[in-house]
């Protein structure tokens, strides 16, 4: 069966290989009571003793093929394959409770993934992956069932599953295996995470890949576009042949810019710095690059939990990103919560317009217990490194006042409870509604840089939301209302002396670059992996000749005008 | 039996890698090893039980010894939480 799937591209790349399918053994287990329960606990121990040889086995491999720190996750393994009070209790069930081996062990295993994943810590609670690793594991052996092994691979394959598990990537050998589909998982799962360190080009989320492919068939895989080609033709083969070869000379090529500073054709410098929205993100930005943080999203402290984060655990994570950056500045921006990202343990009341409704710093101001919170974890990180401020959503200059007026009084408090505070703390704002856009000379004035969000400028200015199908034609970075809007914010900022940065979508889009470069942008942040490019494309730009043609670009009526002179003056793809 | 109490003051409390290290250190010696915070004891030779009692910065914690080794893991398990600036 020839055809495409879908996913989502989340390790670029191409890969030309035949298929490998990961097929998860079945692990149910039925209910039953064993005749002999000694010799059922001396089952259980064999499994335990062969599960223990696997993973030396694969730590061994882990530390060779990817260092000591991925083989780390199979120490801890090991521990908990050792761990006397799961042992005990997976025992005593089969003893006393007269449970088989394989139900002992997951009811066993069960119990303790649920106390770690009751705990308020996001560290611990990840780690009742572990345990359930380690108990399918030994289940396996349990039920004589062949756990799939991907070290014994020893030909060019594309491996096809439901999702990897940290023991599937630490088998990978990069010399065989050449790509990942799988059908679950998105940018930010382990699988795709491994696949991006190892350069594996991968697409997740493809649904069906595992019932549509069978072992064996030949695929390519487009990692970027998220693309996969079921027994292609020889045509479409040698296409991507092609594409592959122009790739690998275009990634050898970007590669000695991570070392080089960011400068136009004509000798402008500016800052290429990057998104994240975890401390561990902090390493792909350096190892891309990126000159800075340009925004620390701080949601995912909050997310995905039962109560908010304490002072002490967000001191930790702010502590953690700037240490990670050694020096680099790095832009925290504040709590971001409502429109479409909720915290359900806030207990916040539904809205009919969420986007225009109860978020962010309206939220912040209105819960000072909150707010205040998380700037005395910030304040208290400030020694740690570059830490530069920024509130979200300011809509008029009240806002901005008193927040600067809370962040003032928790650093006197803390200094004077002698806690060491930076003495200088950059302090800035987003400008993500128009008011503020056009407002921006007076906000000027009072803050250290702005941070353009784009993605809710340019919904608040065109009053479209993206999301939705019937309207999103709207949405638009080209609008020149939107490039008016930008312009008028830069142009405000360095009448102070101050620096414009921007943060949304926009500041990495290949085509939005130079029309950014040309109004003075300062600061560009975007995805780690898209900060290369952008700095190998603004090495070719001429800022003050794309200066020279603004006047021209922000008079043009319509965006379909201001795109077409783009890809005419510029050496760029409109995509 | 021997015991001595610490207090936590690692900012992250007894976190995943300091536990491997303490599991790992005290599994080496034959005596019975407990862990008490706020009442509740653990084995700490199992990583599982000292995880889940997730204990925070400034807790304050008992260890207790007891077997023919008593006094070496607990001068050995002092030295470890003092090298991993965990506890005081």
């Amino acid at each position: 069966m020839s055809g495409w799937l879908t996913g989502h591209g989340v390790s670029a790349g191409i890969a030309i290989a035949r298929a490998f399918r990961l097929k998860e053994p079945d692990l149910a287990v039925a209910r039953r009571t064993p005749a002999d329960k000694e010799a059922e606990v001396r089952r259980f121990e064999c499994a335990v003793e062969k599960s223990r040889r696997d993973l030396e086995k694969v730590k061994e491999q882990a530390a060779r093929e990817l260092g000591e720190d991925q083989a780390a996750v199979f120490a801890a393994h090991l521990l908990v394959l050792q761990d006397p009070e799961l042992m005990d209790r997976v025992k005593d069930n089969i003893l006393h409770q007269g449970m088989s081996a394989e139900f002992a062990l997951k009811e066993a295993a069960d119990t303790f993934i649920s106390a770690l994943e009751s705990l308020d810590n996001e560290y611990m609670r990840e780690r009742s992956a572990d345990v359930r690793d380690v108990a399918k594991r030994v289940l396996g052996h349990l039920l004589g069932v062949q756990v799939p092994d991907l070290s014994v691979i020893r030909e060019e394959v594309i491996i096809v599953a439901e999702d990897l598990t940290p023991s599937n990537t630490a088998q990978l050998n990069r010399k065989f295996v050449k790509g990942i589909i799988t059908n679950g998982g998105g940018f930010t799962s382990h699988s795709a995470i491994m696949a991006r360190s190892m350069e594996i080009p991968a697409v997740a989320g493809t649904q069906t890949s595992l019932d549509r492919i069978g072992d064996g068939t030949l695929l390519i895989i487009d990692g970027q576009e998220g693309i996969v080609i079921m027994n292609p033709e020889q045509a479409v083969v040698k296409k991507y042949e092609k594409k592959k070869a122009a790739y690998e000379e275009y990634q050898a090529g970007l590669a000695k810019f991570a070392q080089l500073p960011t400068v136009s054709a004509d000798g402008c410098a500016v800052r290429l710095v990057a998104n994240i929205s975890a401390p561990s993100d902090a390493d792909n930005v350096l190892q891309n690059g990126g000159e800075g943080i340009g925004l620390f999203r701080t949601e995912f402290l909050y997310m995905g939990r039962r109560q908010l984060p304490t002072e002490d655990e967000q001191f930790a994570a702010y502590k953690n990103v700037l240490e990670r950056m050694k020096g680099k500045p790095v832009v925290i921006r504040t709590l971001d919560i409502g429109g479409d990202k909720q915290l359900p343990y806030l207990n916040l009341p539904k809205e009919a317009n969420p986007f225009l409704g109860f978020r962010a710093i309206r939220l912040c101001l209105k819960r000072p217990d909150l707010f205040r919170t998380q700037l005395r974890a910030l304040l208290r990180a400030s020694t740690c490194g570059n830490l530069k401020i920024t509130f979200p959503m300011i809509a008029a200059l009240q806002e901005l006042r008193q927040a600067k007026q809370l962040l003032l009084e928790e650093k006197e408090n803390l200094v004077k409870a002698g806690i060491a505070v930076a003495d200088k703390i950059e302090v800035g704002m987003m400008i993500e509604v128009p008011s503020s856009a056009v407002m921006a000379d007076v906000f000027a004035k009072e803050i250290d840089f702005f941070s353009i969000g784009t993605n809710d400028l340019i919904q608040y200015t065109l009053a479209a939301d993206r999301m939705n199908k019937q309207v999103a034609y709207l949405y638009e970075p080209f609008h020149p209302a939107v490039l008016r809007l930008l312009k008028t914010v830069i142009d405000a900022a360095h009448k102070e002396g101050k620096r414009a940065a921007m943060c949304g979508e926009m500041a990495g889009m290949e085509a939005a670059i130079p029309v950014l470069l040309g109004m003075g942008l300062d600061e560009f942040s975007m995805n780690a992996s898209a900060v290369l490019p952008a700095r190998k494309l603004i090495s070719q730009l001429s800022k003050k000749e794309i200066g020279q043609s603004m006047d021209q670009m922000l008079q043009m009526e319509t965006a379909e005008q201001v795109k077409q002179f783009i890809s005419k003056h510029f050496p760029i793809k409109l995509g | 039996m021997m015991e001595r109490s610490f207090t936590i003051i690692d900012e992250a409390g007894i976190h995943a890698r300091p536990a491997s290290i303490l599991v790992q250190t005290v599994s080496k010696f034959s005596a019975d090893v407990n862990l008490e915070f706020k009442g509740k004891k653990v084995n700490l030779k199992s990583i599982l039980g000292v995880m889940s009692l997730g204990i925070p910065e400034g807790a304050e914690i008992n260890i207790s010894a007891s077997g023919e080794d008593e006094a070496e893991a607990i001068q050995t398990i002092t030295e470890v939480l003092k090298k991993e600036k965990l506890a005081k």
